[in-house]
């Protein structure tokens, strides 16, 4: 029975929570990592792409409400996210005519383009606020929880609760599926290989007959479906305020860093590794080792690694040893 | 700033007092964590500056004009920059501001004491700002926080609740109230199960709820922000079933958060710094009038803060940073007729008039020690979703 509250308690605090940021960071990450493969750059302006593409799906969303469509359980926001995709595409691919495209005629180098991407940031940054404001913006409904810790208490009769909000389960839903989807095209499709083939040797592939325009048109449009997805994702599970979204953008990079730039593999393991370890290195075991151990033993003191207060240090020591012992991340992307 | 060059310039070549405007800085954080807020406060600000100028009485016909700069809130350098600018390139007479305790702190130090211009935060509550070296620069509208931490552990003692976690925004406001708070409580016999920091602005909080849920305690002590990391911790807090009670400190007072969280946090409470009375029923009269949200955060004081610097001036007879600093204390404090919101235009003519007024404000303002206001809060409980005052103390 104690055995059973241990764990309890850790999936409550630790797994659950861990697995549905995992899964943001992921979807984030493979957004950065696809520019990083295909058009050569760190998108600073990620972060902020991911808030403009939420923004079109919460006003999406309020039109539908509006007119009183709804999923049931389910969040509308689902319903939405189509359009949501859309705007940030024409977002995404008008800024590629307007300003990349420029640059990438001229063949500048890729410390040019992250510069430039960090002025497209802060005007996607001053786009958002002027469209929806830098409040915080509520757009989740239908049933918050699968299972919430109070009838989790009363079902099974344990000490501890366990809660599963709907967001965390569609989050995972939605990740498995979406990371599927984009693996299928890459290894699949014709498309998909001539991306992966211009990723690998431009020269080569522009030698055989690989339109760049169209690899780079596609990869936009991949990435602002990844960013609106994974924006969405975290605004349901979270709160959307742009503030926040521009912030994510750090431990995406780590996430995408950590995995290997440029590999989707590594962006996948790298959120979830970032995640876990934010949130069990720093964990209090004493809840749990109080459920472990005979009353004799357990622990006075919180037993814990360290303060939460070196969260994020925790994800840039990972970074830096990463980064040291194999500078192309952990699934062998491309050398930062 | 040419209109100004000009201006000044006539006035020399004539000789006269000739009608001069007469900038203001309006330092607040219009990006950043609290950008929320800040729209509210700088025209609660302009709109006290306006009053002012409409009545026509305030010296000689001179004008107000409010300049906005940006303090980022979090960002110490650009703020000492914006204000740095302000002084040099627009010749402010005083500064409106700055919002939040640290980058106040790094205005105060850096640019308001070495150019002699006189400051009137209407937000900055660190307890390290009461004892800061500033040549009696240093004013505001916002009482400190050590004293908010003495009442929120008076309401926990009476309540009975002996053992608490904390949790507080990782900038000088929040660690300034959870250190006086946990000293006041400990004094009493009450027990801090852990006291650990979050960030603002952050993805996910999991890691610190865990954390704090080990730790236990009967309530949570929530320092933050009702529109930032606050809120991610209460939210993580009730979805993981980690805490159902929360004890919050002023930044946590916002509808927003009861819209969205209220009907999860039956049986929570808090503080804020509150003001009722005739001063705040004229303050919110008014501000409707002018379209301006007055209920938002910081408005009645923003509003107090630029109505002390204009009067302050009115009683020194002069639009300098020495009249401001000057007088401030007089014309909020006793001795002298009780000026209330929308009666500004009155108190330049009592001034002018060589007599004395005694500022009520929006929010009582009563300035003790070294230029703070001493602060009343309101004790308040969450029932059905919404606030529901207990009492005032």
């Amino acid at each position: 029975m104690d055995f059973l509250n241990a764990l309890v308690a850790l999936s409550n605090f630790v797994i659950v929570p861990a697995v549905a940021y995992g899964s943001q960071l992921a979807l984030g990450a493979l957004g950065v990592t696809l520019i990083y493969g295909i058009l050569r750059f760190s998108n600073f302006a990620h972060g902020d792409t991911m808030a403009f593409g939420t923004m079109g799906v919460i006003l999406a969303t309020w039109w539908l409400q509006g007119l009183g469509v709804s999923l049931g359980p389910l969040p509308t926001a689902l319903l939405a996210l189509p359009a949501g995709i859309a705007i940030c595409a024409a977002l995404v691919l008008a800024t590629d005519r307007v300003v990349y495209r420029f640059y990438r005629a001229q063949r500048v180098k890729p410390v040019i383009l992250v510069i430039v991407s960090m002025g497209v940031m802060f005007v996607y940054n001053g786009l958002t606020r002027f469209v929806i404001g830098p409040g915080d913006q509520s757009f989740g409904d239908g049933s918050r929880f699968v299972i919430s810790a109070l009838d989790f208490r009363a079902m099974t009769g344990l000490q501890e609760g366990l809660a599963i909000r709907t967001s965390q389960a569609i989050t995972l839903v939605t990740a498995i599926v979406v990371v599927a989807i984009l693996f299928w095209f890459l290894n699949r499709t014709r498309t998909g290989k001539s991306m992966r083939a211009y990723s690998d040797n431009e020269d080569l592939a522009l030698l055989s007959g690989i339109n760049p325009e169209r690899v780079v048109l596609v990869t936009w449009l991949i990435v602002a479906a990844l960013a609106t997805v994974a924006g969405t994702l975290y605004g349901l599970d979270k709160s959307f305020k742009p503030f926040t979204y521009f912030q994510l953008l750090l431990p995406i990079f780590a996430s995408a860093i950590v995995g290997g730039l440029g590999s989707p593999v590594g962006a996948i393991a790298g959120g979830f590794i970032i995640a876990f370890s934010e949130v069990t290195i720093t964990y209090a075991w004493k809840k749990v080792l109080g459920h472990l151990l005979p009353e004799s033993l357990e622990p006075d003191g919180l037993v814990q690694l360290l303060a939460v207060d070196y969260k994020f240090a925790v994800s840039f020591v990972i970074l830096v040893v990463v980064l040291l012992i194999r500078p192309t991340g952990l699934f062998r992307g491309k050398a930062v | 700033m040419r209109k100004l060059l000009l201006a000044s310039a006539a006035s020399v070549i004539a000789g006269t007092a000739a009608a001069e405007d007469v900038p203001i800085g309006v330092i607040l954080g219009f990006t950043g964590p609290i950008e929320s807020l800040t729209p509210h406060m700088a025209q609660s600000a302009e709109l006290a500056m306006e009053e002012m100028n409409e009545s026509g009485n305030f010296l000689d016909g001179h004008t107000l004009v409010p300049v906005r700069a940006d303090s980022t809130c979090i960002d110490s350098a650009a703020a000492t920059a914006a204000a740095e600018r302000l002084i040099t390139d627009d010749g402010i007479v005083a500064i409106m501001g700055a919002d939040c305790s640290g980058v106040t702190g790094a205005v105060l130090s850096n640019v308001a004491v070495p150019n002699g211009v006189p400051m009137v935060s209407p937000s900055a509550t660190s307890p390290a700002l009461s004892t800061a070296e500033d040549n009696g620069l240093f004013f505001r509208t916002a009482p400190s926080d050590a004293r908010q931490g003495g009442v929120i552990a008076d309401i926990l003692m009476d309540r009975g609740i002996e053992e608490v976690a904390v949790t507080y925004t990782n900038n000088d406001y929040g660690k300034g109230l959870a250190d006086s708070f946990q000293a006041s409580y400990e004094e009493m016999g009450g027990e801090v199960t852990l006291s650990a920091p979050h960030e603002d602005g952050k993805a996910d909080y999991s890691a610190e709820v865990g954390a704090l849920a080990s730790a236990g305690g009967e309530v949570l002590a929530v320092f933050g922000y009702s529109d930032q990391g606050g809120k991610g911790i209460i939210r993580s807090a009730l979805d993981t079933g980690a805490f159902d009670r929360f004890v919050m400190g002023d930044g946590m007072y916002g509808d927003e958060l009861l819209a969205d969280l209220g009907q999860f946090m039956e049986g929570s409470f808090g503080a804020v710094p509150w003001s009722q009375g005739e001063g705040t029923e004229a303050f919110t009269a008014l501000t409707e009038e002018a379209g301006v949200n007055g209920e938002s955060s910081f408005t009645r004081e923003s509003y107090d803060a630029a109505a002390l610097i204009g009067m302050a001036m009115m009683a020194g007879g002069e639009a300098t940073p020495e009249a401001v600093a000057a007088n401030l204390m007089d014309v909020a404090n006793a001795p002298g007729e009780e000026i209330l919101p929308g009666e500004l235009g009155r108190a330049l003519e009592i001034l002018a008039e060589g007599g004395e007024v005694d500022y009520v404000g929006a929010s009582n303002v009563e300035l003790i020690g070294p230029g703070e206001a001493a602060g009343t809060y309101r004790e308040y409980d969450v029932t059905d979703g919404d606030y529901e005052t207990v009492q005032f103390r």
